[in-house]
């Protein structure tokens, strides 16, 4: 009975959303302007996030695995805060820190760099959200690579640096990949974090998710739904894609 | 080339305490049990952990010796490793597995890939070039892991347990395709081992090491025949016999044992004693050496729970039973017995 209910949870909501999408005013509703705008700007600030993701994100993965040092509790409690944290907090934390007169940002003012209410807040926000799945799905597989493997690399005549860009790089890559999917599926959907750090202006932060809550407070519904299916149908393939990797690369 | 070795070491609350020296065209097996520290002195010796106290030496180079804060890092000692497992880079197909050490040392993809198919020919593996390691059988997986060490040409090759994941059949043949690789080799070799009979069948020399000490060293003729220790005399507790080879036969005095394969000439024979089988009357099974016997010794290997029994007959061989065997036929000293071995237990190498 329990059971039923908390399938029902996940799945009425679901057939709601489809039982009441406008399917014949669909495509003119992608296709609006301002629709695509809101697209557009989710896809690059989204994938932005990503990479930034990557390139920081698995030095930390690796120093978190394989590097011992005092506080490395502490900062992986830090990494990974942002997933369990309401993301409008993550968002005003960003803008007492990184706003006009924050902590860092009022240097950064001065040094001509404008993070709130710019694209830049917008990408930092999603990366902010999202980096924390790469690093912990990169970080788990640094953790269960065989390290012999390195081992054998180096005495073929492989440095350390080769040794993890030719051997150890390959061996984590299915769940290099799995990490940056889930990271980048969290960063297409933030939503509070980007409207409290970034706010909402159309064309520069207003990514697809403020566009669809906008389009329902003006009492546009059938855009609103539209464009929620659209966030749907990514995260659907994000899930396929992921299917055998979900469970055992987290 | 020689290498030489004196380490002084401490893991947790292991003490370490080996020195050994091997010489170019040489090879060396450390034989001594699980946890007496062979993989710690392997990894040594390749650089893989520095040692606390002592000198390694390769080739007169001081590779590490902590009081003169000298340590060569792995990737540039003259030393190829195949490694237990064989540790093939899952992402690489055999052929890159073996270009591996040559792309390191700086030679572009075509020439790499060229030489890497020579060395996979050398090992008698050309044919699995495109096959990636996961669908390479255990004794494949080693020939390419051996072409893979010596692709960077080492002046020293360090085997760990190369044949302790094979299955008994492709052990023996594994390890006669092993000697014969070895010995076109022309740096020091040294073999680390559990298992007596590689020890025996491939080495030179051997060291025996046991809880990180070595207990004794000699060649193989010597460790079997003068065992120093209890501890030796049971490790390396095999039948070793001289004798000469036609065919499968081999002579050994008056009795002729077949083996398997094919030999001609002064040969070394092998037969360990647990793949001995006593019976009270002529067996009348598969296997196709037998020959009676009288009990002269029993022995009880209390760590084990074996039984060793020495029959003296035409070829005088020790058995390793069963309690529960030597009850049920009622061994005693003077008994008169069977032992049969089967051809496939029975080694056989040039001498």
């Amino acid at each position: 009975m329990g059971a039923t209910l908390a399938a029902l949870i996940f799945v009425v909501p679901l057939v709601g959303l489809l039982w009441r999408a406008p399917w014949s005013s669909m495509w003119s509703t992608i296709s609006s302007h301002d629709a695509r705008t809101a697209l557009r700007l989710s896809l690059t600030t989204s994938i932005a996030s990503t990479a930034i993701a990557i390139v920081l994100g698995v030095p930390l993965a690796w120093v978190q695995a394989y590097v011992d040092y005092p506080g490395r509790r502490v900062v992986r409690a830090m990494t990974l805060l942002p997933m369990v944290l309401p993301p409008v907090v993550g968002g005003i934390a960003l803008l007492l820190a990184l706003g006009k007169r924050g902590l860092v940002g009022q240097y950064l003012d001065h040094a001509g760099v404008h993070l709130p209410f710019h694209v830049g807040g917008a990408i930092l926000a999603e990366t902010f959200v999202a980096m924390p799945f790469l690093v912990l799905t990169v970080e788990a597989a640094f953790r269960s690579a065989d390290p012999r493997y390195q081992d054998a690399a180096r005495t073929l005549g492989a440095s350390r640096l080769h040794v993890f860009r030719r051997v150890t790089l390959p061996m984590i890559r299915p769940s290099l990949l799995a990490g940056a999917v889930l990271c980048w599926a969290r960063a297409l959907g933030e939503f509070g974090a980007t409207i409290t750090f970034a706010g909402n202006t159309q064309g520069k932060t207003q990514t697809l998710p403020l566009f669809v809550y906008i389009k329902l407070e003006e009492g546009n519904t059938d855009a609103a739904i539209v464009l929620s299916l659209v966030l749907l149908a990514i995260s659907l393939a994000v899930l396929v894609s992921l299917r055998d990797r979900w469970l055992s690369a987290l | 080339m020689t290498v030489e070795a004196r380490i002084r070491g401490t893991r947790g609350t292991f003490a370490f305490t080996a020195d050994l020296c091997v010489g170019d065209g040489e090879i060396l097996a450390v034989l001594g049990p699980n946890g007496a520290g062979k993989t710690t002195l392997l990894r040594a010796i390749a650089g893989l952990l520095p040692i606390d106290e002592g000198r390694i030496t390769i080739d007169g180079t001081v590779v590490d010796d902590p009081a003169a804060e000298v340590f060569v890092p792995p990737e540039r000692r003259p030393v190829g490793v195949v490694f237990q497992d064989c540790l093939l880079f899952e992402h690489l197909s055999a052929l890159d597995n073996v270009a591996f050490g040559l792309r390191e040392q700086g030679a572009r993809r075509a020439d790499a890939r060229n030489r890497a198919r020579a060395l996979l020919a050398e090992v008698g593996a050309q044919d699995w070039a495109d096959v990636r390691p996961h669908a390479l059988s255990g004794g494949q997986a080693q020939r390419v892991a051996l072409a893979r060490a010596l692709a960077t040409e080492p002046r020293l090759l360090l085997l760990d347990e190369p044949l302790a994941a094979l299955d008994v059949q492709t052990r023996a043949e594994t390890r006669r395709q092993l000697r014969l690789i070895l010995e076109r080799f022309r740096g020091a070799r040294i073999l680390v081992t559990h298992d007596p009979v590689d020890a025996l069948a491939l080495a030179d020399r051997i060291l025996i090491l046991e809880r990180g000490e070595v207990v004794q060293t000699g060649t193989p003729d010597e460790i079997t025949s003068r065992p120093r220790s209890q501890y030796v005399a049971e490790l390396v507790g095999v039948n070793l016999y001289r004798g000469t080879a036609d065919g499968d036969h081999v002579q050994v005095g008056d009795a002729v044992l077949t083996a398997t394969g094919t030999h001609t000439g002064p040969v070394m024979m092998i037969i360990p004693p647990n793949a001995v089988v006593l019976h009270r009357a002529r067996p009348t099974g598969s296997a196709r050496n037998a020959w009676p016997g009288t009990v002269v010794a029993l022995e009880h290997l209390g760590a084990r729970g074996r039984v060793r029994v020495r029959v003296v007959g035409p070829l005088t061989i020790v058995a390793e039973i069963t309690p529960a065997a030597v009850a049920e036929l009622a061994l005693t000293e003077g008994t008169e017995v069977w032992a049969a071995v089967k051809a496939t237990e029975v080694e056989v190498f040039p001498a």
